[in-house]
């Protein structure tokens, strides 16, 4: 029985940071930078992503034995889909305003990789409690990567945190400026860039990076 | 008028390239960037794709989803538009098959160049992308199609552009463990910062 629970526990663990689905997998990157400019939409995004992986990984899972393999995939985007509206049919009724400024953005969860990666490579072969923990854990890697790059590009580039001044004026007035660049899209990258960098440094002991990054040419979309 | 389809075609184009300012299509953008020859297959397919289903997208959302759009059928009170994201999707993976079929039937051998590439564009989310733009944005049918067709070539020079880089680094000395995908990602950052000296163009 402990076994079992450490064997859980490692499913819901290993995709927070070690093999995180932003800087390890490379998948998700569509939905994800573009909502990094202030840390407010990435949180709302985080939980809509957590809400629909995990979901969609349990359905899925759930009638895995009954879905023929030829339109597995026309079933899952199904799925997925459905689950991605009603998240935005909640978001647009409670909280209008963030919903508007991640716009586009909510519905590109249906095309999102990790979500397709997680279904079709794992929720497809391991049973819904497993999937359920995989899907949640996947969800909030991605978070955990969405937030932190969101902390940075608000921290240099608005010179705030969720929201609330953090350099005090006196800064300002001594010739500190904030940096643009960070808000704009080549900030996302490079920081992302950096992440990656730093992950690499910490977790390299398994296998080169070039290895790492061949056996990630994944075969799923965006 | 032709002035100003073709000020959104370089816009679409250079300005708000989809993938260097909107982050559509980066995965497989990453992945295939390997490669120049793959990377010229993958950007047109892409291309052929956006042209092909940003205008029937539109056709399906201003005659079928919209608020009052079945009014031609005489239901004027029927509003579809939360099934949006799910019939678009349906839409995009079925032209996709078709053109599968179509180029197979009709030139096997560019079916065989581009034959791994078009199963993956169903879930590109610049094809998606494309389409919610349209629709956010109440571009008309012909505007449609030329910011399909924009799109497309941006991602396809923007996907060339970085396959060429690629293939210049594997003779650089990178720090290890910046190898493989955090370079990548900080050469997109300064390609994406020179696609913005084009911000500003206006025809």
């Amino acid at each position: 029985m402990k076994v079992h629970k450490i064997e859980n526990m490692k499913i819901f663990s290993d995709p927070l940071l070690k093999r995180n689905p932003l800087t390890y997998l490379v998948m998700g990157y569509c939905s994800a930078l573009a909502v990094t400019v202030k840390m407010e939409t990435a949180i709302v995004m985080t939980l809509t992503v957590v809400f629909v992986l995990s979901i969609s990984s349990t359905i899925i899972s759930s009638i895995r034995n009954l879905i023929p393999l030829k339109v597995r995939i026309i079933i899952q985007l199904s799925i997925i889909a459905s689950l991605v509206i009603i998240a935005d049919q909640i978001l647009k009724a409670y909280v209008y305003d963030i919903s508007k400024q991640l716009s586009v953005f909510v519905a590109l969860i249906i095309t999102n990789c990790i979500v397709m990666g997680r279904t079709e490579g794992y929720a497809m072969h391991n049973p819904p409690g497993k999937a359920f923990l995989d899907g949640l854990g996947n969800a909030f890697g991605y978070g955990i990567a969405l937030v932190t790059i969101a902390f940075f590009r608000e921290l240099l580039g608005s010179g705030s945190v969720y929201g609330i001044q953090v350099i005090p004026d006196w800064l300002y007035a001594s010739g500190y400026k904030n940096a643009g660049l960070m808000v704009l899209s080549p900030g996302a990258f490079i920081i992302l860039g950096l992440l990656v960098w730093l992950q690499n440094s910490f977790f390299l002991h398994r296998g080169s990076v070039n290895e790492q990054t061949q056996s990630t040419g994944h075969s799923h979309g965006s | 008028m032709l002035e100003h389809y073709l000020s959104l075609a370089v816009k679409a184009i250079f300005v708000e390239n989809i993938i260097l300012s909107f982050f559509l299509g980066i995965c497989p953008f990453l992945a295939i960037s390997k490669g120049v020859r793959a990377s010229i297959g993958m950007g047109l397919a892409v291309t052929f794709v956006m042209v092909t289903t940003a205008p029937i997208n539109w056709l399906v959302y201003n005659f079928l989803l919209k608020d009052g759009a079945m009014s031609w059928l005489g239901y004027p009170e029927i509003d579809l538009s939360y099934l949006n994201y799910i019939v678009f999707i349906a839409v995009i993976a079925a032209v996709v098959q078709l053109i599968e079929m179509i180029i197979d039937r009709f030139s096997p051998k560019l079916h065989q160049q581009l034959g791994i590439f078009l199963p993956l564009i169903a879930v590109n989310c610049a094809i998606l992308g494309v389409t919610l733009f349209l629709v956010e944005r109440n571009y008309t049918l012909i505007e449609s199609t030329v910011y399909g067709f924009g799109s497309g070539i941006g991602w396809f020079l923007a996907i060339t552009a970085m396959a060429a880089i690629r293939y210049r680094l594997r003779y650089s000395n990178v720090p290890v463990s910046l190898r493989g995908l955090g370079i990548t990602m900080i050469l997109t950052g300064l390609l994406s910062m020179s696609f913005m000296a084009f911000s500003g163009i206006n025809l």
